[in-house]
């Protein structure tokens, strides 16, 4: 039987772009969860920096979002899958400094272009796919270790 | 450089005394204990390059500085120049049990005092987080891409 299966849990949420008043409360959900779930500090952090960053993106320059949160007892991933004008040149937009965002961004702290290229430093395999004009799917992993 | 003191952890309080802060939020506890401090208006180069059990010092009132130090396990905020956030985000730092200070001394000097003091830097080197090698791949990768 499935005695031998890990459990797996699974949680969807929901991100509106613009929405900067509750932009991050979808990362703190997934912070105290995993903080439940008794997962290290340490992964813990990583993937909230990661999951923020994602989410901050979606806020910036995505219509809608939903993050999708899936841990079992040796990986954590969140895919984060959005509707958007969707990425271009993903090479490009992964350099540390490449940005697109607007002024009025910039003057909240964020779009400096480090986003993507901080996800990819927190995360343990990061997965981008992008459609111009549809949106855009970010997976990453997180080994859930010490 | 010269220092008065060597690096050392400080307590709130004494953070609170050194900047001649004001603390905004209700039960924060002063007893807590940061090992760095870091300076930024930028959330983004926060979220890259601050280490863990650090204080923030920014100019930046925006909600995200309280979102930003929630992920980061930051141990407290120092608004300078005075400025202070608004209600709401109290409010969400209060809940996070994240003490919020304002002091009216500019960033450079609010920095200047807890180094003098013996407070570390916890926006280290792009290296001493792991992104010098993230960087140069990238560049090698751009490179390549450009001869192809």
């Amino acid at each position: 039987m499935l005695e031998d299966a890990p459990p797996r849990l699974t949680y969807t949420f929901h991100v509106e772009g613009q929405d900067f008043a509750t932009a991050g409360e979808v990362s703190s959900k997934i912070r105290r969860i995993l903080q439940q779930l008794g997962v290290h500090p340490d992964t813990i952090r990583r993937t909230s920096v990661a999951a923020y960053e994602a989410e901050m993106n979606v806020v910036i320059h995505a219509y809608r979002a939903d993050v999708t949160l899936e841990t079992d007892d040796r990986t954590i991933t969140i895919t984060v899958k959005d509707e958007g004008p969707g990425i271009p040149d993903i090479e490009q937009a992964m350099q540390p400094g490449f940005s697109t965002a607007p002024e009025e961004i910039r003057e909240m702290g964020f779009g400096a272009g480090m986003g993507l290229a901080n996800m990819d430093r927190c995360a343990d395999r990061l997965e981008i796919e992008s459609v111009v004009g549809q949106g855009t799917t970010v997976r990453m992993v997180f080994n859930n270790t010490a | 450089m010269e220092r008065l003191s060597s690096n050392r952890r400080m307590k709130l309080r004494e953070i609170i005394e050194l900047l001649d802060a004001e603390v905004l939020t209700r039960n924060a506890d002063l007893e807590r204990e940061v090992e760095y401090a870091g300076a930024s208006d930028l959330m983004s180069d926060v979220l890259a390059f601050t280490r863990p059990g650090s204080v923030l010092l920014t100019g930046l009132q925006s909600i995200q500085v309280v979102r930003t130090a929630e992920m980061l396990d930051l141990k407290a905020i120092v608004f300078v120049r005075g400025k202070r956030p608004d209600a709401n985000t109290i409010a969400l730092a209060e809940e996070m049990g994240l003490p919020l200070f304002v002091s009216s001394y500019p960033l450079y000097e609010a920095c200047g005092i807890l180094y003098q003091a013996g407070l570390p830097g916890s926006l280290g080197t792009a290296e001493a987080h792991g992104w010098n090698d993230l960087m140069n791949n990238r560049a090698v990768k751009t490179a390549e891409g450009a001869l192809e």
